[in-house]
């Protein structure tokens, strides 16, 4: 029996064991490696978005002295594999568009590279791409995805007609013309999700060296998912999977960028074995806009069939996905099944109808960013629920109350079943801490002073702890969503954990510590968590849908019970009585009734190695390795309430109040589960407020920099009061739900209701964002 | 985000660095504060031979007072400006216009002869030197010479300085009576360049206005005076009304540009509401407020 002491980190805001070593400037990056030797590649990019490459003049380049050598296209053709996705969506018409490493015959973005220079130094790499000599054929371009998909555009790829790489559909519940039938009104429009550009701090990098002698290659790669690396890799090399080590040392950020193998790390690999020296990229600002994923980029028509009550029925959406020029990692899956299948949102929607075309362009490859999927359907819902309550003049609180569930389990007409939560409670409550009655009084009296005010909801319920196995392979997953651990107790009771997951920012050396040190009743600060080597590590599927506590925390809680199952057995040896007589608590296992003749866990471990006193059917070491398959996906959901006021004569925005009320099940730190509600819901402000990646009609990318792409600052960001609600997942362990990406979901729409609301009554009921002032002004111009 | 090779050159005498500028003239580049010269190096926009550091040249630094003139040396930083009780007391709207700069990083190190030399179209001190009558100092190993601001910025990037003369003091006016002054600057995302930015200076006699200057940045090629407001306030009597008449000829003959944020019409509007505001605030100031 255990003693039910009261936990001691989990729950608690314990701070981040990691930040003494970022904010003292000690954290190591991928650009921190330096190895004897070391050479540095520059890429060329295209010069144009859509041109046949006619010929490339490297001869100039070679010239310059410690330029080692310049490698095109015919270079890698036949040495590596292109480049394709791991989410072959099934039932979608998928068609099978690979992108080469290096650009041999055309280019179909302006990130697509042309040629890779080696040099002794990483200027003179920069001076030689200066002096490479490209003759292109230009071609017709395509970025919008409307026109891609029109008869005589632009092909991008022989293998997918029409510029579509897929068309999934899902119909779920009762069909929309019946439910449109059913409804005393339609509602059809146009909501445009913008292309967003996810600006990861550390921008990418990879450093390989090959070792000749074992035939190894170890590359350095700033990655979400180490081990997924290394097999796509692999393959892509052509060399065995357990002759290549891939490290992913300390991450800064990536938001969904870091999850797909790109080229450049597949270059350095290649010419480190094929030059026998280690060789060094990082990727310049410019690149990382231009070459790196972008995320969202959607046109939804959807329609709305509703009731003059309130509530909607169904939901008909067809979208345009622009894909850009290439289909990487996992981008087909997040317009589609981590889009589609969240339609139905909180809410009792009887019947959702989803078609998603995925177009390619000649624009930067879209693939997850922080939400991936969902921040793009609780955007439609929340849009929907605000302009049926336009319609009807009702409140949009009350049109939610009609249509929200009111507690899980609930199955959906997606075929999901929802796990936990009291979301018509939590939704109340976020209203009661917003004062949601009283600013609808300032508002009404402020509209008579002619003053702007608005207030926006947003009630999102999201799928994540990416699960699932069986799911995840039916979808097209190319592999299993488990998570793996490996915890390893040293004879002195200190503890090393070896995780699959892959922590990149989010401070799982802590959480992940405070999980382990309750689960053995050990000290936190005697638990390291060790990540990103694949040859430390046992396979892993990484960090990535909010997925590392609920998944890879609960391979740690099981592996930790393991562990102290092994650990009482072997204290019942040592105090000679039987395992069930023992009574274990703070560190310590006892006789029942003798507390004071107690061993502690590190007479335990040290037993375990010494291995003199162990019973019979125990093995000696204290370690346990466990591959962790939940049974379901887990939901976090929430409510968000934003107050704008707009300046009525130059149209900028300012927040008066944010309130977020998230259920993420059993928080493990308070402090991070609030750091990543901040973050998110900044990034999803961001996106309603500011950013938006443009390009011209030649397909080239006008917002290459944060003078122009406008990520906000810390002056345009409101406080953010951020309040929990802790109703345990079912489905894990630990009662964990994700809180990685709740923020950038619930606070999109938030924000856009808002301002929608503190205008509606000029006669606008939507503008695309990002809401700026001018996009405001032009709304309302001709109107009032 | 690799620059060519280039030469660094550190005078440690005016008279160095204007030898220095006279030898290699339109190959080198001066390098004061670093916030645009060394941004457009790494994306190679720029790519001079010979860059010369004005860091270790003394005497560049400074705020004083000399009869009805403030002289500020070209290296001057923006929060030196900002923090100036000179500036507070006898030109605040220096003052204030350098404290909406950027951000403090900027702020500590971006220097005001940097910042005019570099003529960027949407910078903000151009709208308060352009209203204030300001001028700058050009020095070459031939003498010096003393420019209005509004001639010596002839277009974007763009300015009267000869490839060896060097930019080495801003003149503003040491403001006294009742006078009052503003800066209003919209922006999108704080610490970005001004949408459209607007400097008011005015001063008031009697219960009218004796004079009146409105300059604005970000509208244009370069920073303008709205001469039609200031012509059609002065003599007018102070008030909010009489504003609110005349801020709309702000917009009157400005093409501004559009871009990838905003419209040229909206930046006319926004021309017209800032004027108001800026002016209102003057006045508020004027009359004690």
């Amino acid at each position: 029996m255990a003693v039910e002491t009261p936990k001691r980190y989990i729950g608690k805001p314990v701070k981040r064991k990691e930040d003494l070593r970022f904010i003292t400037g000690k954290g190591l990056y991928v650009d921190d490696i330096h190895l004897p030797g070391m050479h540095y590649a520059a890429f060329l990019r295209a010069s144009y978005a859509h041109a046949r490459i006619k010929s490339i003049d490297t001869s100039k380049a070679e010239k310059i002295p410690g330029v080692v050598g310049v490698f095109t296209g015919e270079y890698f053709r036949d040495k590596v594999a292109p480049l394709g996705t791991a989410w072959a969506l099934t039932n979608a018409d998928l068609k099978p568009v690979t992108w080469p490493v290096v650009a041999y015959d055309k280019v179909r973005f302006t990130g697509d590279i042309v040629a890779v220079v080696v040099a002794k130094d990483p200027y003179i790499a920069y001076d030689a791409l200066d002096a490479i000599e490209v003759e292109y054929e230009q071609l017709p371009t395509v970025v919008d995805p409307e026109e891609a998909v029109k008869p005589g555009a632009p092909q991008l790829h022989d293998e997918a007609p029409n510029n579509i790489a897929f068309t999934w559909r899902f119909q779920g519940g009762e069909s929309f013309e019946d439910l449109e039938r059913k409804a005393d009104f339609v509602i059809r429009k146009r909501l445009i999700n913008q292309r967003l550009i996810p600006s990861a701090m550390e921008p990418r990098a990879a450093v390989a060296a090959y070792n000749p002698g074992t035939e190894e290659l170890t590359v350095w790669v700033t990655s979400q998912n180490p081990h997924v690396h290394r097999l796509i890799m692999a393959g892509s090399l052509g060399i065995p999977e357990h002759r290549i080590r891939v490290i992913a040392p300390d991450v800064g950020g990536g938001f969904g960028s870091k999850i797909q193998v790109y080229p450049g790390e597949v270059i350095v690999s290649r010419l480190a074995m094929d030059l026998g020296v280690p060789v060094k990229w990082v990727e310049t600002r410019r690149e990382n806009f231009i070459g790196t994923i972008h995320g969202r980029d959607h046109i939804d028509d959807v329609e709305i069939a509703a009731t003059n009550d309130g509530r909607i029925l169904g939901l008909r959406v067809k979208t345009l996905a622009n894909m850009g020029a290439y289909l990487t990692t996992a981008a087909p899956g997040v317009p589609t099944i981590l889009f589609g299948l969240m339609l139905q949102g909180p809410y009792k929607i009887a019947g959702v109808d989803v078609e998603v075309k995925g177009v390619l362009t000649n624009t930067t490859p879209v693939d997850a960013y922080r939400g991936a999927g969902r921040p793009e359907a609780t955007y439609i819902l929340e849009r929907a629920m605000d302009l049926v309550a336009l319609r009807l003049g009702m409140d949009p609180a009350d049109v939610r109350r009609v249509n929200l569930l009111d507690k899980a389990p609930a199955t959906t007409v997606t075929g999901l079943i929802y796990d936990s939560g009291e979301y018509k409670k939590v939704f109340e409550k976020a209203l009661e801490i917003a004062e949601y009655k009283k600013w609808r009084e300032i508002q009404e009296k402020a509209r008579k002073e002619g003053r702007l005010i608005g207030i926006g909801i947003s009630s999102y319920i999201e799928m994540c702890g990416l699960a699932p196995s069986r799911i995840a392979r039916a979808t097209g997953f190319g592999l299993g969503l488990w998570e793996s651990v490996l915890i390893r107790v040293h004879p002195t009771g200190k503890v090393s954990v070896y995780v699959g997951s892959h922590p990149h920012g989010q401070g799982e050396e802590t959480s992940f510590a405070q999980i382990v040190a309750d689960e053995l009743g050990v000290s936190i600060d005697d638990v390291e968590i060790v990540h990103g080597d694949t040859d430390e590590t046992p396979f892993g599927m990484g960090t990535y849908g909010s997925r590392t506590t609920p998944v890879g925390g609960g391979a740690l809680a099981l592996a930790a019970r393991r562990i102290k199952r092994k650990a009482r057995k072997i204290a019942a040896a040592l105090l000679e009585a039987r395992e069930e007589d023992i009574v274990e608590g703070e560190g310590k296992f006892w006789v029942k009734g003798s507390p004071d003749k107690a061993v502690t866990f590190q007479d335990v471990a040290l037993a375990a190695y010494t291995a003199d006193k162990l019973p019979d059917d125990v093995e000696p070491g204290l370690e346990a390795t466990v591959f962790y398959d939940p049974e379901n996906f887990v939901f976090p959901y929430g409510t968000h309430v934003c107050i704008v006021e707009i300046d009525p004569e130059t149209f900028k925005p300012k927040i008066l109040r944010y309130v977020a009320v998230d259920d993420a099940g059993v928080i493990i730190n308070p402090l991070l589960a609030e750091g990543q509600v901040h973050g998110g819901v900044v990034q999803g402000l961001a996106q309603a407020l500011f950013e938006e990646a443009v390009f011209d009609e030649r397909g080239n990318l006008l917002t290459a920099g944060f003078n122009d792409y406008m990520i906000p600052t810390a002056l345009d960001v409101p406080n953010i009061e951020s309040y929990f609600e802790q109703t345990p997942s079912p489905h894990n362990p630990l009662g964990a739900k994700g809180i990685g990406e709740t923020g950038t979901i619930a606070s999109t729409p938030a924000v856009v209701n808002a301002i929608i609301d503190a205008l509606a009554h000029l006669g606008v009921d939507h503008i695309d964002m990002p809401l700026t002032p001018f996009k405001i002004w032009k709304a309302l111009k001709g109107k009032k | 985000m690799y620059p060519p090779e280039f030469k660094v050159l550190v005078p440690s005498s005016l008279e160095e660095a204007l030898k220095l500028l006279k030898e290699h003239g339109d190959n080198a580049k001066i390098l004061a504060g670093g916030h645009s010269l060394i941004p457009m190096m790494r994306l190679r926009l720029v790519k001079p031979e010979v860059v010369i550091y004005l860091g270790k040249v003394p005497g560049l630094r400074y705020i004083r007072e000399n009869g009805s003139t403030i002289k500020i040396g070209a290296m001057t930083t923006h929060g030196e400006i900002e923090s100036s009780s000179l500036l507070a007391e006898k030109n605040p709207l220096l003052q204030e216009t350098a404290s909406k700069i950027g951000d403090l990083q900027v702020r500590n190190m971006g220097t005001i002869g940097g910042s005019i030399a570099h003529a960027d179209p949407a910078a903000d001190y151009p709208a308060a030197l352009t209203a204030l009558e300001a001028t700058v100092v050009l020095k070459s190993l031939d003498g010096e010479r003393e420019v209005k601001v509004d001639e010596f910025i002839q277009g974007p990037y763009f300015t009267d300085a000869r490839p060896d003369e060097l930019l080495v003091e801003v003149r503003v006016p040491s403001l006294s009576g009742r006078f009052g002054t503003a800066y209003e600057k919209l922006y999108f995302r704080a610490t970005d360049f001004a949408i459209v930015g607007v400097a008011a200076y005015v001063e008031v006699d009697g219960g009218a206005f004796s004079r009146v200057r409105v300059g604005l940045t970000g509208v244009g090629d370069k920073p303008v005076r709205a001469r039609q407001v200031e012509e059609e306030l002065v003599g007018r009597e102070a008030s909010e009304a009489s504003i609110e008449k005349a801020a709309d000829l702000a917009s009157e003959g400005l093409e501004p540009p559009s871009d990838v944020r905003a419209s040229s019409e909206y930046r006319k509007k926004m021309a017209e509401v800032l004027t108001k505001r800026a002016l209102t605030r003057a006045l508020s100031k004027a009359k004690g407020g």
